[in-house]
């Protein structure tokens, strides 16, 4: 027995509109990769995670949980579990990452920041002000609730007086730069990807890496924000060897990710179709966005190095 | 039989975004989509075009399992919406079906 699509949306629309993110996790949690970095808060400019990279490994931790209820006796109790959610939130006990997954996870954000000082862009950060940008409840069709909630992420911002946003990941970019403009009258954020930053900045690296790697462009990025030359740019530069897989660019092989919600096993699936093409390609496998890393990853196991661009690009041009 | 709703177009259709009526019936969507989704959008945007509630309302699987990737988009030679139109069905399921 599949998963029932409106109970399961009914919980992630229950979480964003009761605990303003999909999956509620703490403010100190989500800004604990920025612990110790002395990134100032607010300002015109700031770097804008989305709490992506934070929210995967608890992605992670509750598809495996529903990947058990998929198929199981339990999916037909998936709408009382909603009920209870409303009063406790369930994702938080289904969902139990492990300490080192998160690090994993906090260190691409350090990495970024990282670059961009390196690159000497002067940008803050909203530590637990920050709210997740609705992109699944975008995706799942929750049209009226995200409109509410993509006006709360604008004030937030307008709040603390940003102009500029810097994103860290496609879905974000994506929600900020095409999607909010077309819902909230006025929007005036100039939004763009720290890998478009950093390639327009005159960064030199500081270690040749020689490294052969097969590019996995993300959907979002490549269809939908034409975002292509940044990524490999700065691989190149860095001295890295960029080969393209069987489907590259704006023909990308989707990572099967957008499906993990609702049909973990069909996700799957479509991720091992995908980590052929990469391992045929040869090569180190690099993604760009939280969500592809994770669902190749959980298809290739230890049969593929997949590595997020922002590791690759902190050992070459970090200081 | 199938039953017609001649309205069931304007339930669905939001904007001018909704340009199910553009595709040609050539196939190429499904024969690039990496989901394996036979039914998009050709069958599932003509039951829509057809006034097929009962139809679309068959297929909420097919609706949610899209990636939204927009290979099918990229490839469709008549520049048919087709992630755009499938997120209006999902609103439309929301609504109309599961109540949110
Ligand atoms: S590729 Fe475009 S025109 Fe061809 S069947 Fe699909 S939606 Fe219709
Ligand atoms: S957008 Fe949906 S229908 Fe089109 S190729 Fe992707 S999964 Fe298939």
């Amino acid at each position: 027995m599949p998963l029932p699509i409106g109970d399961t949306i009914g919980i992630l629309a229950d979480n964003l509109r009761l605990r303003k993110s999909v999956l509620p996790i703490s403010a100190k949690g989500a800004s604990r990769w920025a612990k110790g970095l002395g990134l100032p808060r607010g300002g015109e400019t700031v770097l804008y995670t989305g709490l992506m990279y934070q929210l995967i490994p608890y992605i992670t931790a509750m598809s495996a949980s529903q990947e058990k209820v998929e198929d199981s006796f339990l999916a037909g109790m998936v709408g009382l579990g909603r009920q209870v959610n409303r009063l406790v939130s369930i994702s938080a006990f289904m969902a139990r990452p492990p300490a080192a997954v998160k690090e994993q996870y906090d260190k691409v954000l350090r990495d970024i920041a990282g670059l961009l000082r390196t690159a000497g862009v002067e940008f803050g950060y909203l530590y637990g002000d920050e709210l997740y940008s609705g992109a699944l409840i975008y995706d799942l069709g929750g049209d009226d609730l995200f409109a509410d909630h993509a006006r709360l992420v604008y004030d937030t911002f307008r709040k603390h007086g940003v102009k500029n946003v810097i994103t860290v990941d496609p879905h974000t970019t994506n929600m900020l730069r095409s999607v909010y403009p077309s819902l909230i009258k006025g929007y005036d954020l100039k939004v763009r990807s720290y890998l478009e930053v950093l390639a327009q900045a005159d960064l030199r690296p500081v270690r040749e890496l020689g490294t052969e790697v097969v590019l996995h462009d993300s959907c979002v990025y490549a269809r939908y924000e034409n975002v292509l030359d940044p990524q490999r740019t700065l691989l190149a530069r860095a001295g890295c060897a960029v080969r393209e897989p069987g489907e590259s660019g704006v023909f990308t092989h989707c990572c099967g990710g957008p499906a993990e919600s609702l049909f973990p096993r069909k996700a799957r699936q479509v991720a091992g179709e995908r980590v052929e093409q990469l391992q045929e390609a040869g090569g180190r496998g690099v993604t760009m966005c939280p969500i592809c890393l994770v669902n190749l990853r959980k298809a290739s196991g230890p049969d593929l190095d997949l590595q997020d661009i922002s590791g690759y690009l902190s050992r070459a041009y970090g200081a | 039989m199938a039953r017609v709703n001649p309205g069931f177009l304007e339930e669905v259709r939001r904007s001018d975004e909704f340009n199910a009526s553009s595709c040609m019936n050539c196939g190429v969507c499904s024969a690039v989509c990496h989901m394996g989704i036979e039914l998009l959008p050709r069958k599932l945007f003509r039951y829509v075009l057809l006034g097929l509630k009962d139809k679309v309302l068959e297929n909420k699987e097919t609706v949610f399992s899209c990636l939204l990737c927009k290979q099918c988009e990229v490839n469709c030679p008549a520049q048919v919406h087709i992630a755009e139109n499938v997120r209006s069905l999902r609103y439309y399921m929301n609504k109309k079906v599961f109540k949110h």
